[in-house]
C-alpha cells in the first residue's frame, strides 16, 4: 500500500493520514452493492465443474452407464445366465450387439448386468465409507487430545495392513458373493476417509465462527453436523469419487482371481477372466466390451474426482 | 531420530501381530478341520493326524505354536500337494516375483517421475496434457486388462514379444509394462502436482537469479523436494504391484508366487492361502517400515519433530 518514498513511519493504524486513503469508485455506496450474483457454495462449485470439460463428459458418461445399468438388462430380450451352446462366440450382430461368449450367452446383457454389480460395489463402497469415516474421523477430529491420538494410532495400524490381502483373506474364508465382497472391503476402506475428515475437522474446529457457535451454547452434535460436517464436504465428496473406481477395481481384480461374483452371474472381472482363453482365438468381442466398461468407468470417476477437486476448493475460486 | 525409528518400529510389531492373528482366527473360524477331506482314515489315524498337526490342542496353544512356526519361518505344508510345503513353494515362486516387482519398479518410479517432471515444465502445454491423459488412462486401465491387451497386438498379432513363461530377459517386458503402468501414472501425476508447487518456491527463483542452469536446478533442487510424496507412497504402491502380480504371472503364466497363490485360492489349500497372506504382509508391512524410515532420513522437519519431543 505504502511506496517506498515514504519517509513517515507508521506505529499504528491511528498513525495514517486520511489522505493516504482515496475512494476506489467514484461512488461509495456502489461499492456496497454486490455485483456479482450472491452464490452458495454449491452452485459456485458446480458453476466451475461445468467448465471442466473433461469431467462433464465423465459425469454424462456415468449418468448414461446408470440408467444403462437399470434399463440394459431389462430390455434385451436375453437371460444373463442363459446359456446357449450353438450361439457360442457369435460377433457383435443384429441380434447380439456385442456377440456372444464361450457359452453363447448375450454379451450385452451381461455387460450392463455387470455395469449393476460394478456401480452398485462402488457405492456401496463408497457410502459406508462414508459413514463410517466421516463419524470416526469426525469423533477423532473434535475430541482431540487422547482420545484422537489413540484412535489415531488405530489408524496408523489399520494403514499398514495389505489392504487386498486381507481381502482376499476374508473372501476365501467367507465365500464369495457380492454382500462378502463389499463387506471386505469396507473393513478396511474407510481408514483413508477417516484420515482426511479427521484432518479438516482438526483445522476448521478452531475457527472463529465455530467458536462464536460454542459460545452461543450450541451443542456438540449440532456443531458437528452445522458447522463441521458442511464444510468439510469438499474433500469428503472428492474422496468418495475416488473410492468408486477404486472398489470397481477391486471386484473386477478379485472376481477376475475367482473371489468375486461366481459365473454364471456376470462382472466385469468375471466377464474379462472367462473371455481371457478366447481372445487368443480372435474372439476380441467378449473382452473389449467388459475391458472397455471397466477402464471407461475408473477413467470416468477419476477425472470426475479431479474436477471436483479443483472445484471444490473454495481457494481456487476466481 | 531413534525416538522416530522407535515409534515406527512398534507401529509395525503391532500391525504384523495384528495380521498373523487375524489368519490364526481365520483359520480356526473356518468351517471343518483341514483334515476333513479324507475320509477314509479311522479314528485313530484321525487323532494321530490331528495330534501330528497338533489340532487336539487348546486353541492358545495352538496360537502359540503358529506364532512359533511364523517366527522360524515354517509355515508347514501344502494340503493339494502333499509333497511340498509352502517354504518350497515360497522358495520357488518368490524370487521370480521378487524379480518382476523390481524391474516394475524401477520402471515405474524412472517413467513416471520423468513424465512428471515434463509435464510440470510444460505446464498446460502439449507434453502436459498428453503426459496427464496418459496418468489418467494408467490408472484407469486394470493390469489385467492391459496386459491382454499387450498380449493381443505384441504377442498375437505383431508376433514380436514372446506371449508368456519367464525364460529370458525377452519375456519379462510385458509383464512388467503391465504391471507398471498403473504405479507409473501414480508418480507422474504426484510429481507433477509437487513439482509445480516447488517450481514457485523462492529458492527455485533465487537459484535461476543465481543463473543456474535449468537442469541443474530441476535436479539438484527442485526435484529432491518433488520427491517426497513419491517416497511416502511407494509402501501403497508395493502393495498394489504386489497384489497385481496375481493376477500378471497367472495370465502371461509366470511360475511366482503370485500364481501358486492364485492356484491355492482356487484348490482352496488353506495353508498355502493362510502362509503367503502371512508371508507377503509380513514383507509388506517391514518395506512399508523402511520407506519410513527413509522418508524420517530425508525429511529433516521429522528429525527436529522427534528432538522436540524427547
Amino acid at each position: 500500500m505504502t511506496s517506498s518514498d515514504q519517509t513517515k513511519f507508521v506505529h499504528s493504524p491511528a498513525d495514517i493520514p486520511d489522505d493516504w486513503f482515496k475512494w476506489k469508485d467514484k461512488d461509495p455506496e456502489a461499492a456496497e452493492t454486490v455485483s456479482r450474483p450472491s452464490l452458495s457454495y454449491w452452485k459456485d462449485a458446480w458453476k466451475r465443474l461445468k467448465k471442466n470439460k473433461l469431467a462433464m463428459a465423465g459425469l454424462v458418461f456415468l449418468v448414461i452407464l446408470g440408467i444403462l445399468a437399470v434399463i440394459g438388462p431389462i430390455l434385451s430380450p436375453y437371460v444373463v445366465t442363459d446359456q446357449n451352446r450353438p450361439d457360442q462366440f457369435l460377433p457383435p450382430s443384429i441380434d447380439h450387439w456385442f456377440g456372444t461368449d464361450s457359452l453363447g450367452r448375450d454379451v450385452f446383457t451381461r455387460t450392463w448386468y455387470g455395469a449393476r454389480i460394478s456401480l452398485f460395489v462402488g457405492l456401496m463402497a463408497a457410502l459406508i465409507d462414508f459413514f463410517v469415516g466421516v463419524i470416526y474421523g469426525g469423533v477423532s477430529g473434535y475430541k482431540g487430545g487422547r482420545t484422537d491420538s489413540l484412535m489415531m494410532r488405530i489408524i496408523e495400524i489399520l494403514y499398514g495392513l495389505p489392504y487386498l490381502l486381507v481381502v482376499i483373506l476374508l473372501l476365501v474364508v467367507m465365500g464369495p458373493s457380492l454382500t462378502t465382497i463389499i463387506i471386505a472391503l469396507s473393513v478396511t476402506g474407510w481408514v483413508g476417509m477417516a484420515r482426511i475428515v479427521r484432518g479438516q475437522v482438526l483445522q476448521i474446529k478452531n475457527f472463529e465462527f465455530v467458536l462464536a457457535s460454542k459460545s452461543f451454547g450450541t451443542r456438540t452434535p449440532r456443531i458437528i453436523r452445522k458447522n463441521l460436517l458442511p464444510n468439510t464436504m469438499g474433500p469428503i465428496i472428492v474422496q468418495m469419487t475416488l473410492t468408486v473406481p477404486n472398489a470397481i477395481f477391486a471386484e473386477a481384480f478379485l472376481s477376475f482371481l475367482g473371489l468375486g461374483i461366481q459365473s454364471p452371474y456376470a462382472s466385469w472381472g468375471v466377464m474379462a477372466n472367462d473371455a481371457l482363453g478366447a481372445i487368443l482365438s480372435g474372439y476380441w468381442w467378449t473382452l473389449f466390451f467388459p475391458a472397455f466398461f471397466i477402464s471407461f468407468t475408473m477413467f470416468a470417476f477419476n477425472v470426475l474426482g479431479d474436477g471436483l477437486q479443483d472445484a471444490l476448493d473454495p481457494k481456487l475460486r476466481k | 531420530m531413534l525416538g522416530y525409528i522407535l515409534k515406527r518400529f512398534a507401529v509395525m510389531v503391532v500391525t504384523l501381530w495384528i495380521i498373523i492373528t487375524l489368519t490364526f482366527v481365520l483359520m480356526v473360524t473356518l468351517p471343518g478341520s483341514p483334515l476333513n477331506e479324507e475320509r477314509t482314515t479311522n479314528e485313530t489315524v484321525q487323532a494321530n493326524l490331528e495330534a501330528h498337526y497338533n489340532l487336539d490342542e487348546p486353541y492358545y496353544i495352538q496360537y502359540l505354536l503358529y506364532i512359533k512356526s511364523i517366527v522360524t519361518f515354517d509355515f508347514g505344508p501344502s494340503i493339494k500337494q502333499p509333497t511340498e510345503t509352502v517354504n518350497d513353494l515360497l522358495g520357488r515362486g518368490f524370487p521370480i516375483s521378487f524379480e518382476l516387482g523390481m524391474a516394475t519398479i524401477i520402471v515405474a518410479v524412472i517413467s513416471g517421475i520423468i513424465l512428471g517432471i515434463f509435464a510440470a515444465l510444460k505446464h498446460n502445454g502439449i507434453i502436459d496434457y498428453l503426459a496427464m491423459t496418459i496418468a489418467v488412462l494408467g490408472i484407469s486401465i486394470p493390469n489385467f486388462v492391459l496386459a491382454t491387451l499387450l498380449i493381443q497386438t505384441l504377442a498375437v498379432y505383431w508376433n514380436i514379444l514372446p506371449a508368456a513363461t519367464w525364460s529370458s530377459p525377452v519375456h519379462m517386458i510385458m509383464p512388467t509394462i503391465a504391471l507398471a503402468t498403473g504405479p507409473m501414472a501414480i508418480i507422474a501425476r504426484l510429481t507433477r502436482s509437487t513439482m509445480l508447487e516447488v517450481l514457485t518456491q523462492d529458492y527455485i527463483k533465487m537459484a535461476r537469479a543465481k543463473g543456474l542452469k535449468p537442469w541443474k536446478i530441476i535436479i539438484k533442487h527442485a526435484l529432491k523436494n518433488a520427491l517426497m510424496p513419491v517416497v511416502t507412497i511407494m509402501g501403497t504402491l508395493l502393495a498394489g504391484i504386489l497384489t497385481g502380480t496375481f493376477v500378471i504371472e497367472q495370465i502371461f503364466g509366470i511360475p511366482g508366487m503370485g500364481k501358486y497363490f492364485v492356484e491355492s485360492i482356487n484348490q482352496r489349500d488353506y495353508p498355502v492361502i493362510m502362509g503367503t497372506t502371512v508371508f507377503y504382509s509380513a514383507f509388506l508391512i517391514v518395506m512399508l517400515f523402511l520407506v519410513d524410515i527413509a522418508y524420517g532420513f530425508l525429511d529433516p522437519r521429522i528429525k527436529l519433530h522427534t528432538k522436540g519431543g524427547d
